[in-house]
């Protein structure tokens, strides 16, 4: 399945789909940090808005994309974690430690800029 | 009336004329002959229930024309359950009856014993009926008691789920009450949380907290809990859970007013507590919490 990628300045958008496999997740992984060379982007928005169910393989695929893309001197977060999403992931010990997270793209974007004032 | 089976079972046992009239009065046919005797008698049996309701000070909510008319109406669908043997209708009027006076304070046991004054009332008069021929009677109550029993039953059980459903109604108003999300400032929630949490409780507040979090794009939210006294190991969990779920939603969460009782609950089973951002009172909460939005609230008279 395609995921789209967006560019927006110095960040790139993935919109995660609904019914992700696997091997869709593993495809992910490399193919956006792939994007984040060609590009040289200094952040990432992943939106999980229209994940209804994450598991666990998926969560630990999120962590393993934040941490490759920051070994590549950028910044990822997740937006868009639906709250019986969010509920569920507690109660299952998913907790994407080490990963930031907002409220939608928005916030995202403006937590990344932030960021990026900071790195400046 | 009388059905001409020739069957070869009975042939020695009574005498076919015998045979015949046993066989004559199918289950339906009786039930159809009592439902017939209930009709015809409905106004003095009815009076007869009415009164022994009175006499046995039941239903002492309600007024003397309010139970003549549920009295009619209730004898109306029992005749009517035992004469088409089906008992949804008679199921869908309990339910309807009970909803209407349950608010009144009409008690189960008034119900209960309501509908067995009727199955009794109804039965004496098949007695009267019935008494110079003892083995007909027998029949028609072969016919008449199962039918009663489970007219009885339905009535007694509709009445009960229909007070479970009002108490499970009511719960759920009093926990919906006792956890108002509130944003006192833009992006900044606060959820007060006062008296016992269960674990019900507790889910359904982090259910609305979330909720609270997206509808109002809160950035941080202050969970007060002055007002908890204590907490056992599940419910600390499930805060530590709140706490991380809102994390997700993008939200920092900071804990108020901990009890030494709390405080010591979530040292024992080891919660991180670097991970929970905690202020001892509520002002303290509310104060930080403004800092994290970038909020500088002070008197005017320092204002420059």
């Amino acid at each position: 399945m395609e995921v789209p990628i967006l560019k927006q300045g110095q960040v790139l958008i993935a919109t995660f789909q609904a019914a992700l496999s696997d091997a869709d997740l593993k495809h992910l992984r490399i193919g956006l940090v792939e994007q984040v060379v060609k590009f040289r982007s200094r952040g990432v928005i992943v939106d999980v808005t229209a994940m209804d169910v994450m598991d666990s393989f998926a969560s630990r695929t999120l962590r393993e994309i934040a941490q490759m893309i920051r070994l590549r001197g950028a910044e990822t977060v997740i937006v868009g974690i639906q709250p019986e999403v969010a509920f569920a992931m507690v109660q299952l010990g998913l907790k994407l430690e080490g990963v930031a997270t907002a409220l939608d793209l928005e916030e995202g974007l403006e937590y990344l800029h932030e960021k990026f004032k900071e790195t400046n | 009336m009388a059905k001409r089976q020739n069957n070869p079972q009975d042939a020695g046992r009574a005498t076919p004329r015998e045979a015949e009239l046993v066989r004559s009065e199918a289950p339906s046919e009786l039930l159809r002959e009592l439902v017939a005797h209930l009709r015809q008698n409905r106004t003095q049996l009815r009076e007869e229930w009415v009164s022994r309701i009175s006499e046995t000070r039941l239903l002492t909510a309600m007024t003397k024309e309010e139970i003549f008319a549920e009295a009619t109406s209730v004898y109306d669908s029992y005749v009517e359950a035992l004469e088409t043997e089906t008992f949804e209708a008679l199921q869908a009027y309990a339910r309807n009856l009970s909803e209407r006076i349950i608010p009144r304070g009409v008690e189960t046991h008034e119900v209960v014993g309501i509908v067995l004054l009727l199955r009794d009332v109804l039965a004496r008069s098949l007695f009267a009926k019935y008494q110079t021929d003892f083995k007909k009677l027998n029949r028609i109550l072969d016919a008449y008691e199962p039918a009663a029993n489970r007219i009885a039953n339905t009535v007694a059980v509709g009445f009960v789920q229909e007070r479970e459903r009002v108490i499970r109604q009511q719960q759920e108003a009093i926990r919906e009450l006792s956890t108002p999300v509130l944003q006192v400032r833009e992006r900044l929630l606060i959820l007060p949380i006062i008296g016992v949490i269960d674990p019900q409780r507790a889910r359904q507040l982090t259910e609305q907290l979330l909720r609270g979090i997206r509808t109002n794009r809160a950035k941080v939210v202050v969970i007060d809990i002055t007002g908890v006294a204590a907490m056992d190991a599940t419910v600390a969990n499930h805060l530590v859970q709140t706490v991380e779920a809102s994390r997700l939603l993008g939200a920092t969460v900071i804990v108020t007013g901990l009890s030494p009782e709390i405080a010591q609950t979530l040292v024992t089973i080891g919660v991180d507590l670097g991970k929970m951002n905690t202020v001892g009172d509520l002002q303290g909460g509310i104060e930080q919490a403004e800092r994290l939005l970038g909020y500088k609230v002070g008197p005017l008279a320092e204002a420059r």
